[in-house]
């Protein structure tokens, strides 16, 4: 016993706070969260248990739930491949040894350090109201824009726009990537007289591959989290007619404007399986378009 | 093929080079030309939330030029006690939180780092897949039974649910970039202050940490920001205004329903987001480092 305190006692010592946490903020949560989902709970009164009850409402009955996946999806389906394509292209204009990359870098880099922030969701808000500067803008041009905020087939737009505005770190995650692909390939390229698309579609994208995957990975996953955003530009409660009614909206008010924290939990738990099997997916579909470079042959 | 003296040849070339660099050039100046409109248009939102902090409110709107009629700078102290207490408070609880969780973050990341890199004990690979699989369960899930656990003893109300899972090394992410950090450093120096008859808690305080910086800057810069911008917890966790963090304030800003004060919310706006835009000055270097080599949001 002696001896296996003075071999093992430094590891556990230095592992107490992470043990603690591991057990009281995620391993208990998570199963207390799964037991919630199968009952009915409103802080004030224990939980009832009703078997699936919970799941049976959402996947048959419950019309919200099924908006608000809708919300989600398409939020995640349109801003996710719009934010990849800008980030390649400009990490692709920002080559190495170029004048001014930095402040370029920088400055791309910026609204995304700062685009998790209640200011700039709130600075959003106030660009697209009817008599904001975007309708400004588009009046110059002829065009009369929409109510953004109030109309439900333009406000999801908005927070699309938002997301891609955010194109900042996976940016910076291709400059790297590109770095890293060989420069004689392009050389070669060049002198076979290969067109820069034809360089680009037969060099670039099979050996960016691997960091296009991880991008797209991360940023799903990021995307299908979306909140705050969400919350302060639909004014907490996913108006205009839930097309903001993201699925971390929906889940938010049920358990803490509601009280449904049983129901609550069945959402969180549905959001934690789709974010687990888009990322399955990911995975197992890359072996058929990743090539990682040591796998060739 | 026809003879061409030197002087003839050296003709063409210098002809070809010359049109060649040309070429060159004007690709080049035209690329800086699109990287430049880019830019505007990236940080437009931006400029447009300064200039509106001190525009006359009539003028903010319906507007699009940029130019304030008069410089309103009173938006900033009226702004300030804008709301039913100053902002001062705000600020405070802001900062008392973020220090607390980057303090905590960064010595409980690498305590539970130091284990898995360095020392041998029984479990470690299991513990360290466990480590690893937290990673990938979104807030949402824990959200509701941490915040449970938190009503029951009572810490709701308070900023210990914000502070202390912090010091619980509950961010894998960051535990998994100092493992690898720490991996890197020569086993040598363990070995030699072994031999010197350090312990591991010393070895850990004053070989590790101090050969550390990089990653522990790493950590301890990302801490802050999202622990700045954070919204959901304190949302959650906070519910009297004389606990409010600056975010919050800023919500309240605007679900008030006095339509008038669009300079005063931009200009508390933007004080809001100073200190995050500050440290982006400084740190630039490890947040770029940090996002290209691990993904870092």
């Amino acid at each position: 016993m002696k001896k296996f305190f003075a071999k093992n006692g430094p590891g556990y010592f230095f592992l107490i706070p992470w043990f603690i946490g591991f057990f009281c903020l995620a391993l208990g949560p998570i199963l207390y969260s799964l037991y919630l989902s199968f009952t009915k709970y409103n802080i004030f009164k224990p939980p009832k248990w009703i078997g699936l009850e919970n799941y049976e409402f959402m996947f048959l009955y419950d019309d919200r739930f099924w908006k608000s996946l809708e919300v989600t999806f398409s939020y995640v389906f349109m801003s996710v491949p719009g934010k990849l394509i800008f980030a390649l292209a400009v990490a692709m204009l920002l080559d190495k040894g170029m004048r001014a990359i930095g402040f370029y870098r920088a400055l791309f880099y910026l609204p995304s350090i700062l685009g998790g922030s209640i200011a700039v969701a709130i600075l959003w808000k106030q660009l697209f109201e009817y008599n904001g500067v975007i309708n400004s803008l588009l009046a110059k041009i002829g065009i009369e824009g929409p109510y953004w905020l109030n109309d439900p087939n333009y406000s999801l737009y908005t927070l699309v726009m938002l997301g891609m505005w955010q194109f900042g770190s996976p940016m910076l995650i291709f400059i790297a990537g590109l770095r890293a692909i060989p420069r004689e390939l392009y050389e070669a390229a060049e002198i076979d007289a290969a067109s820069k698309w034809k360089q680009f579609y037969a060099i670039t994208i099979p050996l960016l591959a691997p960091v296009i995957f991880f991008n797209l990975v991360l940023q799903m996953i990021d995307a299908f989290k979306t909140f705050s955003s969400a919350f302060i530009i639909s004014g907490g409660a996913g108006a205009p007619l839930d097309s903001l009614n993201f699925i971390t909206v929906y889940l938010y008010n049920e358990a803490f404007a509601f009280y449904r924290m049983g129901y609550a939990s069945s959402l969180a738990w549905v959001l934690m399986l789709i974010i687990a099997i888009f990322t399955g997916v990911a995975f197992f579909s890359s072996r058929y378009w990743v090539h990682y470079e040591n796998e060739r042959d | 093929m026809t003879d061409l003296s030197i002087q003839e040849a050296s003709d063409v070339a210098r002809d070809y080079r010359i049109l060649r660099d040309k070429r060159k050039r004007r690709a080049t100046i035209t690329k800086h030309l699109f990287l430049v409109i880019c830019s505007l248009v990236m940080v437009y939102p931006l400029i447009w939330m300064i200039i509106s902090s001190v525009k006359p409110d009539d003028e903010i709107f319906g507007n699009i030029s940029l130019w304030p009629s008069e410089f309103v700078w009173q938006n900033y102290p009226d702004g300030w006690e804008g709301l039913y207490l100053s902002f001062t408070v705000f600020y405070k609880n802001s900062i008392i939180i973020t220090v607390l969780a980057v303090i905590g973050n960064t010595l409980s990341c690498s305590f539970a780092a130091y284990a898995f890199a360095r020392l041998e004990f029984k479990g470690k690979n299991i513990f360290f897949a466990l480590m690893m699989m937290t990673l990938m369960i979104p807030y949402h899930v824990v959200l509701i039974p941490q915040y449970l656990l938190f009503l029951k003893i009572g810490w709701v109300n308070t900023f210990l649910p914000l502070v202390v899972p912090r010091f619980l090394a509950g961010d894998a992410f960051f535990i998994f970039l100092m493992v690898q950090f720490f991996r890197q450093l020569p086993r040598d120096l363990d070995e030699a202050a072994m031999i010197d008859g350090c312990s591991p808690f010393k070895i850990y305080w004053a070989v590790i940490l101090p050969l550390s910086l990089p990653a522990l800057a790493t950590t301890a810069i990302f801490t802050f920001i999202w622990t700045w911008e954070d919204f959901l917890g304190p949302l959650i966790y906070l519910n009297d205004i004389r606990d409010y963090t600056v975010p919050l304030a800023l919500r309240n800003f605007i679900s008030q329903d006095s339509v008038s004060m669009f300079g005063q919310l931009f200009a508390m706006s933007i004080l809001s987001i100073v200190p995050i835009f500050i440290f982006f000055i400084f740190f630039q270097k490890f947040i770029i480092r940090g996002i290209a080599t691990s993904g870092l949001k």
